[in-house]
């Protein structure tokens, strides 16, 4: 049995499979070509396959108020949403942290809170307000274990988490474990993940924030993407730094870590905020509210991480070194643990999906009048 | 000089359409376009029409586009449309290999009872080799061709998105060089002066008529698929049972008044391009979803359960096109696709579900035909297979029946594997082509032959100039982009001197 959504999602497929006129856009619709009848799991596939570039929402000349009412961008975010509480595991967790904001705000607001708490507590002298220098400061108000036991747990939690719900998800969308370590379909994947090729709605770009192409959210995107890459680059050559050479933090401006930092910080707080505005300033017929809640929380929480974290370094050598990386270490907290259950995982299944389709081969079989 | 009834004057057009055609725009907004005499008044927003105004403004700075829906219906029929036949010399990725103006010719020849006027068709095929470059320059993008498949088109060229998308390309192009483009403002009528020349377009506001000073008009307004009333005039009740598969706003209003101002006539009144559509599609705009192409790979039953044309006569494409007619001769206008579990996967998916049943009666029962006439419809066609036929969707298989009236020549599969499938079909009226007569400048001509002094037309309104009684697909676009841009260039240059 289908929900209402997943009906509504085959009634608007099966009509777009008659007429077809948007296969040029994107591989939504020669994957829907193949396809006859539609199952669940066909249509989870389709749902994260969409890169909701809204060409074929404003190409559509059955769109509403056309009786037809087809809004491929709209029911097509709905089902994708719906994938990131389905697929999410274990449950409890997808309902604190997967639907509605506020409890999604209020849950990762008391987890950051207790960290927090727990920096003030653990801070040796309490000195939250204290200025703090020289080799190892950030240890003096954060000791390394809990530091390291806390996020390399979260990290571990979270990694455990996506990689059980892409399993999921591939076991539904009826994807093959050959497949999905296919050398070939990988790289053309790959490619089309590093490029956001299919934001490119057909070559003009996507239609944001209105009927006029544009590249603004596809280099938006990448730079949010790119950034939170160079972040994680961070991340990791401090420990390199750290573990192998014996380097304590903090580093000075002109070393790799902060080099990379500020760079990916930068670039996310630039990409976070025309995320956003555009958003704002978006024809909101082609969207589904529910997304837009996550695609804000998303957008929010990177943003005050990219923030805070290019705070923290502005702040280093002055007394709020200690309130700065507090709030800082809080906000990663809230990241980490909507990760799995937000919109962050769409990474994971539009991976999937890119991979599944570069698998399929494409054909078409269509004239017009 | 009247805006009263047209009385049709040369007695095809006396089965008017509502007049005056009111537009639903704010008298004020309707007010604001009389300020000032325009260079060009264009009438309609589809291809032919924005063609027209984006040639226009090369010339001349004042152009206007009256079109009569709300702007998300913009674009009439063109906002159905998928692709364009031109011929072309050298080929590209989109329409690979050669296809020289001979062959389209040829081809228009080889449909219906060929071109009406042979030489202004064969002018517009060969003006055809140059549209897709214009396309492009005004915003128009092609479709690549799919990955993994080689691209078959070579006649036709497929633009991104369809034809909405078209639209929404032109009309952007439009808006960005100065071209005014109200909408729910329906041209009602025209004001003439001296021999021939509009000096006025007229609108019907809430509030009464408004004039707007124009030194030239492009008629570019659809045919008369959508007045019900004049369909009938030619098919008596059998019109009622149609389906217009495009805008509800073509009309014909411009057409009946202008054939009322003295223009002359082309075309045959009964010629339309007319094909077979799902019975349950709604009775306008129902579009290429609505569209069926399960026939070649079926047998099609009337009313009564009997077959009444050769279901595989020729390749699809070619033949789809007769269909509407067929359909449109049976009683009730309505005629049943029977296939099995085995041709269900041939033809393209269809919006609406079949009817399915475990036996080839009940499917009938479901259809609400008599199951025991169905029944023996099907033994009867299954029993003349000629049985040394060889099977083959990729060509004419010559697998036929032997000894059947009427014959099905060709993908004869016997209908015997459950489930069994019925499919309603009605007729789906795509265009009419009567129209205004018109000569190489695109200008219409009066009863006489002789050319109004500024008024021009293009596209479906003059398409009987060419199309007699066949289509060709694709050829609607080309017949509207090569006149819509003479119309443009002519009405521009008239008003510019
Ligand atoms: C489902 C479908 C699919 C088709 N596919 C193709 C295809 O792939 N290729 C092809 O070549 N052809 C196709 N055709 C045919 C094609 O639509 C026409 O040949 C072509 O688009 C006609 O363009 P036009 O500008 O003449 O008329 P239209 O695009 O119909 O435009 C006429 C406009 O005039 C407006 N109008 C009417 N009366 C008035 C008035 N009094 N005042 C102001 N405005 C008025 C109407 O509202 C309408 O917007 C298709 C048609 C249909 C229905
Ligand atoms: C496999 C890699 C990725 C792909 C293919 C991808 C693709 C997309 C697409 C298509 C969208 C728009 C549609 C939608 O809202 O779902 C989107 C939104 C978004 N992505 Fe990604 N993404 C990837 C990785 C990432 C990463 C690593 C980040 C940052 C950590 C990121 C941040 C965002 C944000 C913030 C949005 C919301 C933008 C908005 O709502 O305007 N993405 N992504
Ligand atoms: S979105 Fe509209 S135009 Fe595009 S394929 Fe679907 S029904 Fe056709
Ligand atoms: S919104 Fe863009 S990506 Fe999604 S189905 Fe439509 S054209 Fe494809």
């Amino acid at each position: 049995m289908l929900t209402e959504l997943l009906e509504e999602a085959n009634r608007q497929l099966t009509i777009c499979n008659a007429c077809r006129y948007c296969e040029g856009y994107c591989a939504v619709f020669p994957a829907l070509e193949i396809r006859r009848e539609l199952g669940r799991g066909d249509m989870v596939y389709l749902a994260n396959l969409c890169h909701d570039c809204r060409a074929c929402y404003y190409a559509c000349m059955y769109k509403p108020p056309h009786e037809f009412a087809i809004n491929i961008p709209e029911v097509l975010s709905a089902v994708r949403e719906q994938t990131y509480s389905r697929y999410g595991w274990p449950q409890f967790m997808t309902r604190l942290l997967g639907s509605g904001a506020l409890r999604t705000v209020v849950t990762s607001l008391v987890a950051a809170l207790l960290i927090a708490a727990g920096i003030a507590l653990f801070a040796p002298n309490h000195r939250i307000f204290g200025v703090v220098t020289g080799p190892e400061s950030f240890y003096q108000l954060v000791p390394f274990l809990v530091l390291v036991s806390v996020f390399s747990g979260l990290g571990v939690y979270v990694l455990a988490v996506i990689v059980a719900s892409g399993l999921k998800f591939w076991r539904d969308t009826q994807g093959r474990l050959r497949d999905m370590l296919s050398l070939r379909a990988l790289r053309a994947a790959g490619a089309d993940t590093l490029q956001l090729r299919y934001l490119r709605g057909g070559g003009e770009g996507c239609y944001y924030p209105e009927d006029v192409p544009s590249m603004a959210r596809r280099t938006m995107h990448s730079l949010v993407f790119y950034g939170f890459l160079l972040d994680f680059a961070a991340t990791v050559s401090a420990a390199v730094l750290q573990d192998f050479l014996g380097v304590l933090p903090p580093y000075p401006l002109l070393s790799v870590p902060v080099m990379l930092g500020v760079t990916g910080g930068v670039m996310m707080v630039v990409g976070t905020t025309a995320l956003v505005r555009l958003k704002q300033t978006s024809d909101a017929r082609p969207s589904s509210p529910s997304m837009v809640v996550k695609d804000y929380g998303f957008l929010a929480a990177l943003n005050l991480v990219a923030t805070t974290g290019l705070l923290l370094l502005a702040l280093r050598d002055s007394p709020l070194l200690g309130a700065a990386l507090a709030v800082h270490l809080g906000s990663l907290v809230i990241l980490f643990l909507t990760m799995p259950y937000g919109k962050f995982v769409h990474f994971a299944y539009r991976y999937l999906a890119l991979v599944q389709s570069s698998v399929e081969s494409r054909r078409t079989e269509q004239w017009g009048d | 000089m009247t805006t009263s009834h047209p009385a049709g004057n040369t007695g095809i057009a006396d089965v008017p359409p509502p007049w005056p055609v009111p537009s639903t725009a704010s008298p004020a907004a309707l007010r604001s376009l009389a300020g000032v005499e325009w260079d060009v008044v264009v009438i309609g927003s589809g291809n032919a029409a924005l063609v027209a105004a984006l040639t226009a403004c090369q010339t001349v700075e004042r152009v206007l586009v009256l079109e009569r829906a709300p702007q998300h219906m913009r674009g009439g029929n063109t906002r159905h449309t998928r692709n364009i036949r031109c011929a072309h010399d050298t080929g590209d990725v989109f329409t690979p290999g050669t296809y020289s103006v001979d062959e389209l010719f040829s081809d228009l020849q080889g449909v219906g009872r060929g071109p009406v006027n042979p030489a202004l068709a064969l002018f517009a095929v060969g003006e055809s080799q140059t549209i897709p470059g214009w396309m492009a320059d005004h915003g128009v993008r092609w479709q690549q061709p799919l990955a993994g498949t080689l691209n078959l088109n070579r006649t036709n060229r497929f633009f991104l998105g369809g034809g909405t998308a078209l639209v929404n390309h032109y009309a952007r192009t439009a808006e960005l060089a100065g071209i005014r483009i109200a909408y729910e403002a329906a041209a009602s009528d025209f004001r003439l002066s001296g021999d021939r020349r509009v000096t006025r377009v007229v609108l019907e506001s809430a509030d009464g008529p408004v004039d707007i000073p124009t030194r030239a008009v492009v008629v570019a307004s659809g045919g008369f698929e959508a007045n019900n009333g004049w369909l009938k005039r030619y098919w008596g009740d059998a019109a009622d049972n149609y389906l217009v598969r495009g805008t509800p706003y073509n009309d014909g209003s411009m057409l009946a008044r202008l054939l009322d101002l003295g223009a002359g006539v082309a075309g045959d009144p009964r010629g339309f391009h007319a094909i077979a559509v799902d019975a349950r599609a709604p009775r306008f705009d129902g579009g290429i979803a609505t569209r069926l192409d399960s026939v070649p790979y079926s047998i099609v039953v009337n009313r009564d359960g009997l077959r009444f044309s050769d279901e595989g006569r020729d390749i699809w494409p070619k033949r789809y096109a007769s269909w509407g007619g067929l359909i449109a001769e049976q009683d009730g206008q309505i005629a049943y696709s029977v296939y099995d579990a085995q041709a269900a996967p041939l033809f393209m998916p269809s919006m609406y579900p079949a009817y399915t049943g475990a036996s080839v009666a009940e499917v009938a029962r479901l259809a609400g035909l008599d199951p025991d006439r169905v029944v023996r419809t099907v033994a009867e066609f299954n029993a003349h297979i000629d049985p040394t036929g060889r099977f083959d969707p990729g060509r004419l298989d010559g697998c036929g029946t032997r000894g059947l009236d009427p014959p099905k020549s060709n993908w004869a599969l016997p209908i015997q594997g459950p489930p069994f499938h019925i499919l309603p079909l009605r007729t789906g009226i795509t265009f009419t082509f009567m129209g205004l007569a018109v000569n190489e400048l695109a200008q219409v001509l009066d009863t006489d032959g002789r050319p109004f002094t500024n008024v021009y037309a293009a596209g479906e309104v003059m398409s009987g100039n060419i199309l007699s009684s066949g289509y060709l697909a694709g050829f609607g676009l080309t017949i509207g982009s090569v006149f819509g841009r003479i119309a443009g260039r002519e009405a521009a240059q008239h008003s510019a001197h």
